[in-house]
C-alpha cells in the first residue's frame, strides 16, 4: 500500500468515526459532514441574499463606502446589522465546508474514474470563493480591508504579470479613488456569479443533486448564526488610513490567513503553495488509484425500456433511446464515461428477479462482475447449505454492501452472507425468495443514511423495501422478518451485535408473523 | 421527533461551530509590526534615460522630408540605479531594468522597510541614465518616523524628483 493510500485510507477512518459520532444527535438525513456540498450551497444562497441587500445600501464613494457599511452596524443594527453579520459567518462557513468537502471527497477517494469531471470542475472553485472572499473584505474600507488590499497587491506583484506593482494603488490617502470601490464592487458580484455558474458544472453529472441540506438542517444553522450575530456583530475597524499600519488587525482566519502566511514565508513561497496545490489537485485522478470496475451492461432481448434504471441511476449514466428490436418499446443506453459501476440499475430492473424460471437469469441490465445471476446461484447454495442445518435452527440471510460493514464476517452455519456492490443492487424479490425458501429472517444492511458511497443505494432499497419505490417488496412478506441496518466500513461490531439482536427477537417469538408461502421450485436450476 | 439528548447535542454542537466560526473570523488579532516600529515604502516607476545622437545634416537630406527628426534615440531605456542610505548607512542598493520586451518600459521597484521608531537621516539617490556617473537625482533629510507611521519614497518629476511622503 503506498503512503498515499494509507493516508487516505486513515482519513477516511477518521471522517467515518467523526460522521458517527455525529449521526448519534443528527441522524443520518440531518448530519451535516454528511451533506457538505449542498451545505456549501446553502451558505453560497445565505450570502447572495444578504449580498443583495448590502449592496442596495453601499455608497461606493472613498467615504461613503466606509459610513454606509458603518450605518448598518451602528443604526440599522437589527437589520443591516444582522444581514452584514449574516454575510460574514456564511462566508467563513462556505468557505469551511468547501475545504472540508474536498477533504472528505479525497479521503473516500472520490476523484477519480467517473467523478473525475466532478473533482476536476471542483477545483477552480477553490480559487473563485477566496478571490471573492478576499475582495470582500476590501469593501468596507477599514483597517484590516487596508491590510488585505496592500498585502494581496503586494503578493500579486511577484507575478510578472503587471508592468508597474499594483501595491502602487495603495501608497498614500491620495492614491485612491471612488471608482476603485465601484470597481471593486463589480468584481465582488462577477466572480461570485462565476463561482455559481461553475458550481453548476460541477454538479452536472450527477442526478438528483441535494441543492440544499435538509430544513432542520437550514434552521439548526440559521438559528446559531442569528445568535452569533447578535452575540458578536460583524463591525467594521478604524476607518483605511493609509498614512499608517494598521496594528492588532481582527483578522478573519479562514479567508485572510494568506497575509499572515506571506509575511512569515514569502510570496514566492506562497505562490508556489497555491500553484503547487492547484496542480496537484487537477493531478491527482491521475495518480495511481484501484481499476475501474466494468459497467453495466444492457441486454436488449431482456430491456422492456420501463426507465427504472433511468429514474435511479445516481450519476445520469442512462438514458433511453428507441429500443432496435421491440416497435414502440424503449431501451436503456449506458454512458461509459458516467456510469459508477454500483449495480443500482440491476436492483432497479423488474427482470431481476430469482422467480424467473430461466435456467440462466438473464436481466435487462446487469453488472459483468456481479450478474443477477450469480447472485442467484449464490442465494441458491447459501439455501441449500441451510437447509442441512437441524430443523428448529433460526436461519438468517444477510445481504450487504461491499462498500459498508463487511456481512462475510457473518457467515457462518445458520447464517448466509451475499455481499453485492451495493445495497440498492439487491432487487427485493431475492428477500422473498429467501423468505419463501424456509429462511427465517433477512438482514439487509448498507453504508449509513446520508453516507451511500453511490449517494442514493440505502434510498432507493429503504423505498424499495417500504413499498415506496419500484420495483417494491411484495406485501405478502412480513416487515418483522426484514430487518434493514446501517453500518458503515468500520461498524462490523455493531452489525454483528444488530444480527445477533435480530437472531434472538426471531429465536423467542417476538417476530409474530408468520412466513410467506413457500416457493415450490419448478425447474432444475432451482437446486 | 428526536429523543432529548439528541436534541441536547444538537444544541452544542451548532453552538461549537458557531462558536469556532464567530472565533476565527476575528480572533486571535494580527499585528504585522511590532508596536514600536514605523515603515519606509520606497516604490518608483520612472522610465530611464536614453542616449539620443543628433542627426549630421546629410543624414537628415537622405531621410524622407516628413521623417527629418533631428534627434536618433535609441528604443531600448537606460537602467536605473538607486541608492537609499540611513544615517550615512547604506540600506538598499539595486539596478532597476526596464520593462518590456524591447526594454522601452517604465523601471520599477516596491520595497518594504521595517524600522524602529524615531528620528533617521535618510538619503535617497538615483541615476535614470547609467551613461553617465554618479547620481542625477538625489534626495536627503531628516525624518522623524513614529510607531506605525508609513514613509514613502516615491519618484516623480513633477514634484522635483525624488520625494518623501
Amino acid at each position: 500500500m503506498s503512503v498515499h493510500a494509507a493516508l487516505r485510507g486513515n482519513a477516511q477512518t477518521l471522517f467515518e468515526r467523526i460522521e458517527n459520532f455525529f449521526d448519534a444527535s443528527f441522524g443520518g438525513a440531518d448530519n451535516p459532514l454528511r451533506h457538505l456540498g449542498a451545505l456549501g450551497l446553502y451558505f453560497l444562497w445565505i450570502l447572495v441574499a444578504t449580498g443583495l441587500y448590502l449592496y442596495t445600501v453601499l455608497d461606493t464613494s472613498i467615504e461613503g463606502v466606509y459610513s454606509s457599511i458603518g450605518y448598518l452596524s451602528q443604526q440599522q443594527w437589527y437589520l443591516g446589522g444582522i444581514l452584514r453579520s449574516l454575510h460574514r459567518y456564511a462566508s467563513d462557513a462556505f468557505v469551511l465546508v468547501m475545504m472540508l468537502h474536498l477533504v472528505r471527497e479525497w479521503a473516500y477517494g472520490r476523484y477519480y474514474g467517473f467523478r473525475l469531471y466532478s473533482w476536476v470542475t471542483g477545483v477552480p472553485l477553490i480559487w473563485l470563493a477566496y478571490i471573492s472572499g478576499i475582495g470582500g473584505y476590501w469593501i468596507v474600507w477599514d483597517r484590516l480591508a487596508q491590510f488585505s488590499a496592500i498585502a494581496t497587491t503586494e503578493l500579486l506583484d511577484w507575478l510578472p504579470f503587471f508592468n508597474e506593482p499594483t501595491a502602487r494603488n495603495f501608497l498614500a490617502p491620495d492614491s485612491i479613488s471612488d471608482r476603485f470601490f465601484t470597481v471593486l464592487v463589480f468584481i465582488h458580484i462577477g466572480v461570485p456569479l462565476m463561482l455559481i455558474l461553475g458550481l453548476w458544472a460541477h454538479v452536472n453529472r450527477i442526478s438528483r443533486v441535494d441543492y440544499l441540506p435538509s430544513r432542520r438542517l437550514m434552521l439548526g444553522i440559521l438559528a446559531s448564526f442569528l445568535a452569533l450575530a447578535v452575540i458578536k456583530p460583524a463591525l467594521s475597524g478604524a476607518p483605511a488610513n493609509l498614512a499608517l499600519v494598521p496594528a492588532d488587525l481582527p483578522l478573519d482566519w479562514f479567508i485572510l490567513f494568506i497575509h499572515p502566511l506571506t509575511d512569515i514565508t514569502s510570496p514566492a513561497a506562497v505562490w508556489t503553495l497555491i500553484f503547487g496545490a492547484t496542480i496537484l489537485l487537477f493531478a491527482l485522478p491521475f495518480l495511481p488509484h484501484p481499476k475501474a470496475q466494468p459497467i453495466a451492461l444492457v441486454d436488449a432481448a431482456n430491456c422492456n425500456g420501463c426507465s427504472r434504471c433511468h429514474a435511479d441511476c445516481p450519476y445520469e449514466a442512462i438514458t433511453m433511446a428507441v429500443h432496435p428490436d421491440k416497435p414502440g418499446h424503449k431501451i436503456a443506453l449506458v454512458d461509459r464515461d458516467l456510469c459508477a459501476s454500483c449495480g443500482i440499475c440491476a436492483g432497479s430492473c423488474p427482470s431481476s428477479t430469482p422467480f424467473r424460471s430461466q435456467e440462466k437469469l438473464m436481466t435487462g441490465i446487469d453488472m459483468p462482475q456481479q450478474p443477477v445471476d450469480a447472485m442467484r446461484q449464490q442465494l441458491e447454495t447459501e439455501l441449500g447449505r441451510l437447509r442441512m442445518q437441524p430443523a428448529g435452527t433460526t436461519q438468517l440471510v444477510v445481504f450487504g454492501c461491499d462498500k459498508g460493514a463487511d456481512v462475510r464476517g457473518l457467515a457462518s452455519a445458520n447464517t448466509a452472507a451475499i455481499s453485492l456492490l451495493c445495497t440498492g443492487m439487491l432487487p427485493p424479490s431475492f428477500i422473498e425468495y429467501a423468505l419463501r425458501s424456509g429462511v427465517d429472517g433477512i438482514m439487509v444492511t448498507g453504508c449509513r443514511e446520508g453516507g451511500c458511497d453511490f449517494r442514493l443505494g440505502m434510498q432507493w432499497t429503504q423505498e424499495r423495501l417500504a413499498h415506496q419505490r419500484e420495483p417494491h417488496l411484495r406485501s405478502l412478506v412480513p416487515q418483522d422478518r426484514l430487518r434493514l441496518v446501517f453500518a458503515s466500513r468500520n461498524e462490523n461490531k455493531q452489525l454483528a451485535a444488530a444480527a445477533n439482536e435480530f437472531r434472538t427477537q426471531l429465536e423467542t417469538r417476538m417476530v409474530t408473523s408468520s412466513k410467506p408461502p413457500a416457493y415450490s421450485r419448478r425447474t432444475l436450476h432451482h437446486a | 421527533m428526536p429523543k432529548p439528548a439528541a436534541i441536547v447535542g444538537q444544541i452544542i454542537l451548532y453552538g461549537a461551530f458557531a462558536a469556532f466560526i464567530g472565533y476565527f473570523a476575528t480572533a486571535p488579532t494580527y499585528k504585522q509590526i511590532p508596536d514600536d516600529a514605523a515603515l519606509i515604502k520606497l516604490s518608483m516607476s520612472h522610465l530611464g534615460g536614453r542616449e539620443c545622437r543628433q542627426r549630421t545634416a546629410e543624414e537628415l537630406a537622405k531621410m524622407p522630408p516628413n521623417m527629418r527628426a533631428p534627434l536618433d534615440c535609441p528604443r531600448g531605456r537606460s537602467d536605473i540605479k538607486l541608492q537609499l542610505e540611513l544615517d550615512g548607512k547604506p540600506m538598499f542598493e539595486t539596478v532597476m531594468h526596464p520593462t518590456g520586451l524591447s526594454k522601452d518600459g517604465v523601471s520599477t521597484v516596491y520595497k518594504r522597510f521595517e524600522i524602529k521608531a524615531g528620528t533617521y537621516q535618510l538619503a535617497v539617490k538615483m541615476n535614470d541614465n547609467l551613461v553617465n556617473p554618479g547620481f542625477n537625482y538625489v534626495k536627503e533629510a531628516q525624518v522623524t518616523l513614529k510607531p506605525a507611521q508609513v514613509l514613502v519614497i516615491d519618484f516623480n518629476p513633477d514634484k522635483g524628483g525624488l520625494f518623501f511622503q
